[in-house]
């Protein structure tokens, strides 16, 4: 090299920073900018016309309320519709858990050329549109659906079975939906687990089912967590299928938003209940981060 | 007497493979004793380990640990353990925690616990380190780990699978005297797999060396290397100068050899009379020959040859001479002296010799 160290030394940094700087600029522009509107918004009031809100400078002072998180706590729609969102997405993860937990464990074992195929097989539904597949599942699950008509036929049931438009219908929807983001973490944290593991385990004493409580599961917990949280946190914004499959008792946050922001025009409300969402997850979130960082250390 | 460990005509094949991997293995150890199976990789010594451990089940042939049958019995049953060559360290487990594995899975009180894992970490000498993760631990010190968890529960079987092969030179060196005094403090019968020579002779009180899945030879570590039965145990044990030669005569326990590659008659002591025409080969380790710049009369071969190369090792200089047929001698010097390295130069006439006892006529 011609260049003298020091000049060498700069260009590399300046490298460094610019390699940096690209997905800095791109969530700082896509990310935290259109956060930074949404914040402005939930703090104006709702006024007709077009923006239609009010504007954050009014007559040359900072004009900003919190009269909308107010109004979030004084209704009590609000709390049950996030009630509902965590409570459905929270069983919603677990059931996504506990199927996808012994469906990723079972292509870790599979033969090796196998697990390919069977791993295509997961993600295959992502080749069909998320809308339709929701709504294919309203023609197995309606009155005279698929299921019903199958089950009456067979003689096992005299009447339809109410299997849509409630709380049943919204775990079927979601679990089915989420549990391709369930699975690939899963298998990720169970591939790498060196079986070697568990044939220390074997060899000092430790039958197969204790081997997995004791060597599998705890190694796979990243996995675990990484999964629920990729599964937990978006069933928490979900609105498409508590609004197709959901009765009037599956109100979720995510369709209050909808309503809000599309039905009432009331953005200044819609703002405030996506931003209380945020500040809703985010200490769940940490804790998930925290303890991770905590086991890889 | 019942042997501590019997393994009788053992085989094991794998699917789509052309040789069984173990191809009717017997071996007998005693209680207490170090014993080392020695062989390339692929001669099917790991997959004899494996199958002692319970990983594979034998598809012929009977094991018996302490007199007990091991036909059908699981791994986590087994009197033995396994030192694993990636040592298998549990990586969500404190040092502590994985050396105390075993006893919990054997539901041993608590105190009982503490003092077993204890007395392991000072005898591996890692009592400072208990309350680290692996991943906080040197190599040396994970080895010692991996040791101590392999003995806590007492096994009437150690097996180790290339115990030192991750180590580096010098720490290899060391913790072979190391696990021979351990295996020495322990009384428990410990079986080595290795591919490294040298490991398994220094370590073990008997060595058994194996190609493609069987036994080729057995017996203590200088028998062995001394009287090898066969080229590729000669071949395999340290470096070795190899004569193709016929029997000429045969009178008094010495054998009297025409050698067309060595240019001479050669004489070698044999254990028992071999009849004249019989191809052989002799078997000579480079440190058994000597190198004068003139015959000695004491030698009782003889031959000359020309100085080709020097290779300087410290403790000693490896020499390629080569002998008026073309034939390439490696003879290894002590450097006993500091000056002995500068008696021989490229290109110099030397003479080399060697007693009869000094070399082996191998019959196959």
């Amino acid at each position: 090299m011609s260049l003298p160290p020091a000049t060498l030394f700069q260009s590399q940094r300046r490298n460094r920073i610019a390699v940096v700087a690209l997905p800095y600029a791109w969530l700082i522009l896509f990310f935290l900018a259109p956060f930074a509107i949404v914040l402005k918004i939930s703090l104006a009031e709702q006024v007709m016309g077009i923006p239609p809100y009010t504007p954050l400078f009014q007559d040359g002072q900072l004009a900003t309320s919190v009269a909308n998180y107010l109004f979030l706590l004084s209704d009590s729609l609000y709390a049950r519709a996030y009630g509902n969102a965590i409570w459905f997405a929270g069983w919603g993860t677990l059931g996504c858990l506990l199927i996808g937990y012994p469906l990723a464990y079972g292509i870790v074992r599979a033969p090796a050329n196998w697990r390919n195929g069977l791993l295509l097989l997961v993600i295959l539904p992502f080749w069909t549109s998320f809308l339709i597949r929701v709504y294919a599942w309203i023609g197995l699950l309606k009155g005279n659906g698929v299921i019903n008509n199958a089950l009456l036929w067979l003689g096992v049931i005299h009447a339809p079975l109410p299997l849509i438009n409630n709380a049943f219908a919204v775990y079927v929807g979601l679990i089915y939906s989420y549990l391709p983001y369930m699975v690939l973490p899963l298998y990720a944290a169970l591939e790498k687990l060196d079986p070697t593991l568990l044939e220390a385990a074997s060899d000092l004493g430790c039958r197969p089912r204790q081997a997995f409580w004791r060597i599998t599961l705890p190694l796979s917990l990243p996995g675990v967590a990484a999964g629920c949280l990729l599964v937990f946190i978006p069933m928490c914004g979900e609105f498409i299928i508590p609004d197709l499959l959901g009765g009037s008792d599956t109100i979720m946050i995510g369709k209050v938003l909808w309503d809000e922001f599309f039905t009432n025009r009331d953005w200044p409300v819609a703002s405030t209940v996506a931003v209380a969402m945020l500040l809703l997850l985010l200490p769940a979130v940490g804790a998930v981060r925290r303890h991770l960082a905590g086991e890889t250390r | 007497m019942v042997a501590h460990l019997a393994i009788e005509r053992v085989v094991k094949r794998y699917p789509q493979a052309v040789l069984p991997a173990v191809n009717g293995v017997s071996l007998e150890l005693a209680e207490g004793e170090f014993f080392a199976l020695l062989g390339p990789s692929g001669c099917g010594k790991t997959t004899l380990l494996r199958l002692l451990a319970g990983f594979e089940q034998p598809d012929e042939g009977r094991i018996a640990i302490a007199g007990q049958d091991m036909a059908g019995v699981p791994p986590y049953a087994r009197p033995v353990n396994m030192m694993f060559q990636s040592y298998a360290l549990f990586p969500h487990m404190s040092v502590a925690d994985n050396i105390a594995f075993g006893l919990r899975q054997d539901r041993r009180p608590r105190s009982e616990i503490e003092t077993r894992v204890k007395t392991m970490l000072d005898l591996v000498k890692l009592g400072a380190l208990a309350r680290r993760k692996p991943h906080q631990l040197s190599g040396g010190e994970k080895q010692r780990v991996a040791l101590a968890r392999a003995l806590v529960q007492e096994p009437k079987l150690l097996l180790l699978d290339e115990p030192l092969t991750a180590l580096d030179r010098k720490l290899r060196e060391e913790t072979r005297f190391e696990l021979v005094r351990i295996q020495q403090r322990v009384g428990i019968t410990f079986l080595l797999v290795t591919h490294d020579q040298e490991e398994a002779m220094s370590m073990a009180s008997r060595i058994a060396v194996m190609d493609q899945g069987r036994i080729v030879q057995m017996g203590a570590p200088d028998q062995v290397y001394e009287k090898p039965a066969d080229r590729f145990v000669a071949g395999f044990l340290g470096a070795i100068n190899l004569f193709s030669a016929r029997v000429v005569a045969a009178s008094g326990g010495i054998l009297s050899l025409d050698s067309a590659e060595a240019g001479a008659r050669l004489a070698v002591a044999h254990d028992h009379a071999l009849s004249p025409g019989t191809e052989v080969a002799l078997a000579l380790r480079p440190e058994k020959i000597s190198v004068r710049p003139t015959p000695d009369p004491a030698w009782a071969n003889t031959l000359g040859g020309t100085v080709r190369g020097v290779a300087y090792r410290g403790e000693a200089s490896d020499v390629e001479i080569e002998l008026p047929t073309g034939k390439l001698v490696r003879v290894a010097l002590a450097n006993g002296e500091r000056s002995a390295q500068a008696r021989l130069a490229p290109g110099q006439s030397v003479a080399l010799g060697w007693g009869r006892e000094s070399a082996v006529a191998l019959e196959r």
